[in-house]
């Protein structure tokens, strides 16, 4: 496969959380504020990229009945390198995102990205479609936390755009957006604007309702 | 030799974890000494940012030093000595150890942190005239979680000089708005007790009442928190925190 396919397609055409639905939680959590979400972007690019390589690298001496725990590991001592180095570098960020580096371990991208790539291809392709898939995450989670940002406390990465209400401005923020279940609705637009651009990546219908065929009074 | 056989499981399970337990330890005794570092430099940060003397441009370390760190019993009031020295005592240590602190029976304990230390540090600036400023750690239940806080008090021990959180899980943007700088300027100037000697300021649900002098505005979507937020306030204040610290302190008999 060649670079560019590996590190553009997921971005668009086979984008982790719009077409595989993966990693919506940190996604739904991490967003409120610009800074942390790419914080937490660069973390999942770093932990996807070098846990593909990894596994990649270990790929043919993995036993079959342990691959999954060997995923795992790996995946599991990367993410705590992160969160350490996050704590020394970069201490306030690491506040904010708390718990959601941790969580990175149990992000379905990357676990997803190991077991069905990784464990099928040389270092080199997994690598990159690590780095492509922390792209497509990152993509979809920039644009979520720019709406959220902007129009939640009226600032982009703490630099104010529109001046609140509360201070003195004109623009009355919409709380709505600070709280995770605003990025479902956010993420749901997303998806369908992209599936009405690209109509291959709806899925088929599993079944079709069956009309009703008893008559109603 | 296949990779499936029993030999092959476990000598590839061992290895790996043993590779990766080094890297992953290595990290973190690497790591340590700046991690230990960014925390207390934040938590200093926070002490002068409560007593209102944080002056950006200017190093946290230098600024500190016109602190004074003491420790206080807070059963008597007064100052005391603890064996491992003041510095290294260590108050949310020692409120989880039954031999150090005080199990808060249900109606004493309106901040729900269940123990109380025995000993509290306390941060103090000293002026010409004595104490100006005292900077009290104070700590609560709110909606979520332990709210870890200062509450700065000026040299009539009553005046409020500012209040801040340093450690919170509150929801980012309702209850984490006790972080608003905004919210928190409503504290200054504030009374800490009513003219009775109880316990007067308040985090009131919705605005606070023209002109009071005790009551500071509650946050909007974070009502739980406030009342965390009122309620260890009322605590720290209160019979079972510094109330007692506090008239020595005004009395010079601490």
């Amino acid at each position: 496969m060649k670079v560019k396919e590996l590190l553009l397609k997921p971005i668009l055409e086979n984008n982790p959380i719009a077409l595989q639905i993966l990693g919506i939680c940190s996604a739904l959590a991490v967003t409120s504020s610009l800074k942390v979400t790419l914080v937490m972007c660069v973390a999942l690019t770093v932990v996807c990229a070098f846990s593909n390589l990894f596994v990649s690298l270990v790929r043919n001496h993995a036993p079959g009945n342990i691959r999954i725990i060997i995923q795992m590991t790996i995946i599991a001592s990367l993410v705590i390198v992160v969160d350490q180095v996050l704590k020394a570098v970069a201490y306030d960020v690491s506040k904010q995102l708390s718990v959601f580096v941790g969580l990175i371990i149990t992000n379905c991208i990357v676990m997803g990205r190991a077991e069905a790539f990784a464990m099928k291809n040389p270092p080199l392709p997994s690598f990159l479609d690590g780095i492509g898939n922390g792209f497509g995450y990152s993509a979809l989670l920039i644009a979520l936390g720019t709406i959220r940002e902007l129009f939640g406390s009226g600032k982009l990465l703490g630099y104010e755009i529109l001046p609140l209400a509360t201070e003195g401005g004109w623009y009355v923020s919409n709380g709505m957006l600070l709280l995770p279940p605003s990025a479902f609705f956010l993420i749901g637009l997303i998806i369908w604007g992209i599936r009405a651009y690209k109509p291959d990546q709806v899925e088929e219908e599993e079944f079709k309702i069956c009309p009703n065929t008893i008559k109603e009074a | 030799m296949s990779n499936d056989t029993i030999g092959k499981t476990i000598g590839v399970a061992l290895a790996l974890c043993i590779v990766c337990s080094v890297v992953v330890s290595t990290a973190a005794v690497m790591l340590k000494p700046a991690q230990i570092a960014n925390k207390s430099l934040d938590f200093k940060r926070n002490i002068l940012l409560a007593a209102g003397l944080l002056e950006d441009g200017k190093s946290v370390e230098e600024q500190f030093k016109q602190i004074t760190t003491k420790l206080v019993d807070l059963d008597t009031g007064k100052f005391t000595e603890v064996e491992e020295g003041t510095d290294k005592y260590d108050q949310r240590k020692a409120s989880k150890d039954p031999a150090r602190s005080k199990e808060l029976s249900g109606d004493e304990d309106i901040a729900k942190i269940s123990s109380r230390a025995d000993v509290a540090k306390v941060y103090l600036v000293e002026g010409a005239n004595g104490v100006e400023t005292v900077i009290l750690p104070i700590k609560g239940y709110g909606l979520w979680s332990t709210l870890y806080g200062f509450l700065a008090l000026g040299s009539d021990f009553n005046t409020v000089v500012g209040m801040g959180f340093y450690e919170h899980a509150e929801t980012p943007g309702l209850g984490g708005e006790v972080d608003n700088p905004n919210w928190k300027g409503l504290f200054p100037g504030k009374k800490a007790y009513k003219a009775d000697g109880t316990v007067g300021l308040t985090v009131k649900k919705g605005p606070a009442t023209v002109g009071s002098e005790h009551e500071v505005d509650g946050l909007s979507g974070a009502t739980l928190t406030g009342k965390g937020v009122d309620n260890l306030i009322k605590f720290w204040l209160g019979e079972q925190g510094f109330a007692g610290f506090l008239t020595n302190l005004k009395n010079g008999e601490a």
